[in-house]
């Protein structure tokens, strides 16, 4: 197999190779930095705002995927075999406006005009959906960018607009692409100091036995941190996201594998067809941006007791595997979690597969998200439960929290007491859980409302299981949550 | 000029940088091109609150890759000061610690990295001191900044004593970041004599030129400040600016390289100060309606470590302490602390908004005990007739609009039926309840520091007959170049197109005041008409010459003067003048007539008008967890005759939201050592578009204008709509006492977990 020691990408219509780049060096500061592109903005450096927004698009398997992502925590390396697309690209021919900026002059969506191109970046991207959005989708579509002066209203005006007239395809890159696109190992620096792209498992587990001090990543939206707000430095980046095994999605009747890199929104599909409270969980998880580049397999592997998917996934059961050159093992999630900032993986170990076995007939699930605001919010305290009902009484429970402890965790005490009762007697024991958690106490929340919280979210979903109970339990009801 | 004659004034153009902005074109200080050689500069922070500095040791810092220099106290060659009245915020500190974050040093790279990577990697040794951080801690330990002082009328121990019925109650108000998109950004050039260019992302011009030139210890001629657009301010860029322009600037002097100089979004928000928290006590009396008889109000501001704008803010919360209504007899008590914290400052509102939710909270609190509609005792509360319209500072409320407005918006938004239907489904649901509140607002328009009432405009007409168009008023968004630009433009009867806009800079207009309380309009735009008509009037008489007419026959309309039955392109005209020597360029200035403020009684005429609004919100939260949806708004607004619908609906609906996120998700927290632990928008989370209200009605409001006589009878609209989110906390409030059926301690901002632990407080478990 080939190997190549310089990155190529598509940007402004001109190939760029580029060989000589810091492992960590950002898209925003490619665009910045080196090319004087200032359209692209920087508002946080830490991909919650948006103004750094760009459009990639990026052939995954088959599919040629067109992705909004944040510029400003993205490492330039993963730009490989892909095209850049920002604010500037989209004038037309003849300087006439793409329709989403044609749509935003016309609404007034811009004032101080900071957010504007990560905004129409964003919108640029949902045109590719080749179909009119309604106001919900672009909602979501924008939950990643925030802006200050015009409280949204006009920018949601001129995204229905928009995507009501664009016809975009990312479909047409496909030959541009398929120019750079290669199966090759791309290994760019040199021994102390690299950014590796291998592209099958094994050249992946080879690499990583070879260099246990390098940082894994997918989609850096904690690795991208750790560089622009921590100054970790991080000379040896190994990206996942070019390995084929680790980006497979697979679907059986009974389960569900989803290989170490797959994104949120590549597993929203299938992952949220499980159950309508995970699609909407997923929708939630960050933003749009942060969901085209982060990994579920990321939001296992690093540790983190506040990450959406633990509690989720650990309340279906699910499993991971674990692998490196040693040979594989696969372990039940919840044991992966040791304590606050120690898992069971070993340096040279790869998160492969996560091993999801979907809903039996007897079985009830239910997850929520409890934060600050709805969207783009890192949960203060995170539910999944997943209950065992026959005739009336829950014969077994899995009831997974985050936020209540160091790791992500079940509540074992209150799993027992909820043993064998009806869903009425049920409601009466959530208070047990004050004897499996003693919650974080934080600036996103206080211990005392985490744990109130806790209990009567348990409740809630008590409550919306009994079959006698129909009254309205949501702000969203269920039905209202479309995949 | 009348209406009928207008052909850019009330068009509902477009921002004039719409097409720039959505391109990317548009560039902001950090876009602009780099000039060879330049330095950039990053602070090193203070790692405690209070205390003093024992022992820095540099070496590391300097030692680092691509640091070129150091800029430590010692190196400031004039005056160490960039505050904005009182002196007391050091550029750089000289020792003492005030607040956790403030810069000790600063360091200069060759790149941003490099001066960010270095600038953590001080060692400094500290005698920690005791910190105030809480109101509390500062309050009970009589801890100010500025004197305590007092406003009212009428003998409020005894009508409280008198009246029919009497409640206490307190109200905590949260903070805001401004959160502007573009963080604090300056670059500096150095000329020839020490000169200074300095780009600085500011709302006030003048003072960062000051602040610049006193602290190189240079005359003001020697610093120019430009900025042709800020990526927000808010009010967070008006005397906060400055200590980020000195420190290039001393840099540039230090090395004889330009400087740049852009806090990190984290940085920005630790270093800079925010809209002032609050605590509201008020002991209240009032009769049966609701009608308040007297009232004892306390506001207790916490300023940070320095006074910065502190004494106008804290004044103008308790000018507006009184919002839309009557208070007979009210004695208003007003506190600024001093906390070891960052110093808090402008924003959007300037302590008006903490005055109103005041007042607010209370009519809440009467209705609830009351136990009527809440809007009942509002409406019996309004400002009216003679006898019922002077304020707790004596001014007449010579134009209030409240009564019909919210009359019409009660209508419009329907409110009564939805009021019933409210009770329907909270009599239904147990588990999710609603709210709904109409709330008013009035805002006081000037500057209550009467000598700022002052702005200049510069005009020159170009042989083309293209306008070259400046003033001192900054464009951060609100629309206010464009708007002033067709103010121009109807002058002289041409094209907008036909008016460039260029960047203010203090070169060309000078000693001006900031942009800000709303004014940028009102007085520039007042200006600029001055400076236009001035050159118009020139060119009037010279085309009557022309034409051997009357100067009053000449008209300027559709890009032609009109004299009689003669046409003349404004071109040509203006060719022929130059001709025959008429000068085509002239500044304007413009001072607002009538207002007075007598400090001593507290007293006088602070405003010049009154700006009005109204919002109906309705919300409906979750009871098993606090959480919460905003259904419906309804909004009414009066900006008189409005000079450009669309940017004015802009700043109704963006400053509604920013109003919404302030009472609602925007949370600061300090922790005890007085570090603020949102510091980023990870943890500090202003609304997302989800976050907008489902069905958000906004309407202008059909009146006969500005009483006052404003530019074109409009009225400024910066500021007060952000009082309109008021009515979602409100809203909040009533679901909470529909829930209990008592007033809930619930405090602002209302967080999710503030209403599930206010629910808790009246008992109302799920
Ligand atoms: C703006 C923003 C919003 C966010 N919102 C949410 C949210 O709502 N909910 C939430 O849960 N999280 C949220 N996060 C956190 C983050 O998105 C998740 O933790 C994410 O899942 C990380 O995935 P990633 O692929 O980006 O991980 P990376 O940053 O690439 O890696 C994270 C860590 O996991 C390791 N790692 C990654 N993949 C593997 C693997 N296959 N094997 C071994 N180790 C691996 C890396 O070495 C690193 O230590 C948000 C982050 C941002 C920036
Ligand atoms: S700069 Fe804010 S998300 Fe990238
Ligand atoms: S237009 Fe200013 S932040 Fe969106």
């Amino acid at each position: 197999m080939t190997s190549r020691s310089a990155i190529r990408f598509w940007f402004r219509g001109e190939l760029q190779v580029i060989e000589d780049f810091q492992p960590t060096e950002t898209v925003l500061d490619f665009l910045r930095l080196r090319q004087s592109a200032c359209g692209t903005k920087e508002g946080c450096a830490e991909g919650d705002c948006g103004a750094c927004t760009v459009a990639v698009v990026r052939p995954v398997g088959e599919e040629l995927r067109i992705e909004a992502v944040n510029a400003c925590i993205q490492f330039l390396g993963t730009l490989d075999g892909s095209v850049l697309f920002t604010v500037e690209d989209l004038k037309m021919e003849g300087d006439e406006l793409h329709p989403v900026q044609a749509a935003m002059v016309k609404h007034h969506g811009s004032q101080c005009g900071f957010c504007t191109p990560g905004i129409v970046m964003s919108l640029f991207a949902q045109t590719h959906q080749n179909r009119p959005a309604d106001r919900a989708e672009l909602e979501d579509c924008l939950a990643g960018n925030l802006c200050r002066c015009t409280g949204y209203k006009p920018i949601l005006d001129a995204g229905i607009d928009a995507t009501a007239v664009a016809t975009d395809t990312a479909e047409i890159y496909r030959e541009t692409i398929s120019e750079i696109h290669d199966e090759g190992e791309l290994l760019a620096g040199d021994e102390g100091r690299f950014f590796a792209a291998p592209t099958c498992k094994s050249s992946l587990l080879k690499l990583v036995a070879e260099h246990p001090d390098a940082t894994l990543f997918s989609g850096a939206t904690d690795v991208g941190l750790w560089h622009t707000k921590l100054f970790r430095k991080l000379p040896k980046l190994i990206y996942l996201g070019r390995v084929k095994e680790l980006l497979a999605i697979d679907e059986s009747a009974h389960e569900l594998r989803l290989g170490g890199a797959v994104s949120y929104e590549r597993a929203r599909g299938a992952f949220g067809a499980l159950d309508s409270d995970i699609e909407e969980l997923i929708r939630r998880l960050g933003s749009t941006q942060v969901r085209n580049a982060g990994t579920i397999g990321g939001n296992i592997a690093n540790g983190s007791p506040i990450g959406d998917t633990p509690p989720i996934l650990i309340a279906l059961g699910a499993s991971i595997t674990l692998e490196s050159i040693r040979g594989a093992r696969t372990l039940p999630l919840e044991d992966f979690f040791i304590e606050y900032g120690k898992q069971d993986r070993a340096a040279d170990e790869v998160l492969t597969e996560i091993i999801v076995p979907k809903l039996s007939h007897s079985q009830r699930f239910r997850c929520f998200k409890l934060a600050k605001r709805y969207d783009q919010d890192i949960s203060s305290v995170m539910t999944g439960f997943c209950f065992t009902i026959e005739e009336g009484k829950i014969v077994e429970s899995k009831l997974a929290f985050g936020g209540m402890a160091g790791t992500p965790k079940r509540a074992t005490n209150t799993e027992a007491a909820l043993r064998g009762k009806t869903l009425e007697e049920a409601c009466s024991l959530v208070e047990n859980l004050s004897s499996d958690f003693v919650p974080m106490d934080d600036h996103r929340a206080s211990a005392d409302y985490r744990m109130i919280s806790a209990q009567n979210l348990l409740k809630k979903a008590l409550i919306e299981l009994s079959e006698e109970e129909k009254v309205a339990t949501r702000l969203k009801p269920r039905e209202a949550i479309h995949a | 000029m009348p209406d009928t004659q207008l052909r850019e004034v009330r068009q509902p153009k477009a921002h004039d940088s719409a097409i720039k902005q959505i391109t990317g074109e548009a560039r902001y200080i950090d876009d602009q091109r780099e000039p060879a050689g330049l330095l950039h500069c990053y602070p090193g922070k203070a790692s405690i609150a209070s205390g003093k500095v024992v022992a820095m040791d540099l070496s590391a810092v300097a030692a680092a890759p691509g640091v070129v220099s150091l800029i430590k106290v010692a190196d400031i060659p004039g005056k160490n000061d960039c505050s904005p009245i009182f002196g007391d915020d050091p550029i750089i500190s000289e020792g003492q610690i005030t607040f956790h974050g403030q810069v000790i040093f600063a360091v200069l790279a060759e790149t941003r990295d490099q001066a960010r990577w270095a600038a953590q990697l001080a060692k400094v040794e500290y005698e920690e001191e005791k910190a105030f951080i809480s109101v509390e801690q500062a309050n009970s330990n009589d801890s100010t900044v500025l004197p305590d002082y007092q406003m009212g009328r009428g003998d409020v121990v005894v009508d409280l004593a008198k009246a029919s019925n009497r409640l206490q109650g307190h109200l905590e108000i949260g903070g805001q970041d401004h959160f502007y998109l573009e963080g604090h950004v300056s670059m500096v050039e150095p000329g020839e004599d020490g000169d200074m260019l300095v780009h600085c992302s500011t709302q006030h011009p003048t003072e960062a030129q000051h602040q610049v030139a006193d602290c190189l210890g240079v005359p003001h001629h020697a610093v120019e400040v430009r900025i042709r657009r800020m990526g927000g301010g808010f009010g967070g860029k008006e005397s906060q600016s400055g200590q980020w322009a000195c420190l290039a600037a001393i840099g540039a002097k230090m090395t004889g390289h330009p400087v740049k100089i852009r806090l990190d979004r984290d940085d920005d928000m630790i270093l800079t100060g925010k809209r002032h928290e609050f605590e509201a006590s008020y002991d209240v009396g009032f009769d049966n309606q609701g009608r308040i008889e007297a009232i004892d109000l306390t506001l207790l501001g916490r300023c940070g470590h320095s006074a910065d704008l502190s004494g106008a803010i804290c004044d103008r919360a308790m000018m507006h302490s009184d919002n839309a209504y009557f208070l007979p007899s009210v004695a208003i008590h007003s506190r600024r602390l001093r906390t070891h914290t960052v110093s808090n400052t402008a924003f959007r509102g300037f302590g008006g908004p903490q005055g109103v939710l005041s007042i607010e909270r209370v009519m809440d609190h009467i209705a609830s005990s009351l136990g009527i509609d809440a809007l009942e005792v509002r409406k019996v509360n309004l400002y009216g007739d003679e006898g019922r319209n002077t304020t707790p500072y004596e001014m007449e409320v010579f134009d209030n609009i409240a009564p019909e407005l919210i009359e019409q918006l009660e209508a419009s938004s329907n409110y009564q039926n939805r009021r019933a239907e409210v009770v329907e489904f909270n009599r239904k649901n147990k588990y999710l309840k609603k709210g709904l509140s109409l709330t008013p607002v009035k805002f006081g328009i000037s500057f209550t520091a009467t000598h700022m009432n002052q702005a200049g405009a510069l005009v020159h007409v170009y042989g083309d007959g293209s306008i070259g168009l400046n003033h001192g008023g900054t464009e951060m968004g609100q629309g206010l170049y464009v708007k002033v630009a067709q103010v121009v433009a109807d002058s002289f009867g041409i094209d907008l197109e036909r008016v460039k806009i260029t960047s203010t800079t203090t070169a060309k207009v000078p000693n001006t005041s900031p942009t800000a309380a709303s004014s940028g309009a009102d007085l520039n735009g007042m200006a600029a008409k001055i400076a236009a008509d001035e050159i118009r009037g020139r060119l009037a008489e010279f085309a009557a010459g022309l034409f051997q007419a009357s100067k009053d026959d000449v008209r300027f309309e559709n890009n032609e003067v009109v004299v009689g039955t003669e046409r003349l392109d404004f071109t040509d005209l203006v060719k022929k003048a130059i001709f025959a020597r008429v000068s085509l360029s002239s500044t304007g200035y413009y001072k607002t007539p009538e207002i007075q403020w007598d400090v001593a009684t507290g007293t006088g005429k602070p405003f010049f008008y009154f700006a009005y609004g109204a919002a109906v919100s309705e919300v409906t939260i979750d009871c098993f967890t606090g959480e919460y949806k905003v259904d419906r708004v309804d909004i009414l607004h009066d900006v008189g005759h409005s000079l450009n619908p669309a940017i004015d609906k802009g700043q109704i609906e963006g400053g509604f939201i920013q109003g919404m996120g302030w009472l609602t998700t925007e949370e600061l927290k300090w922790d005890d050592k007085g570090r603020l632990r949102t510091h980023a928008p990870s943890t500090y989370k202003i609304p997302t578009a989800t976050d907008t209200p489902d069905v958000f009605n906004v309407d202008l409001f059909k009146g006969d204008g500005n009483r006052a006589e404003t530019i074109y009878r409009s009225k400024a609209v910066g500021e007060p709509p952000l009082m309109l989110g008021i009515a979602v906390f409100s809203a909040l409030t009533n679901a909470v006492v529909n829930a209990t059926g008592r007033m809930p301690k619930l405090n602002a901002p209302a967080t999710p977990e503030a209403v599930l632990l206010a629910l808790r407080d009246g008992d109302y478990l799920v």
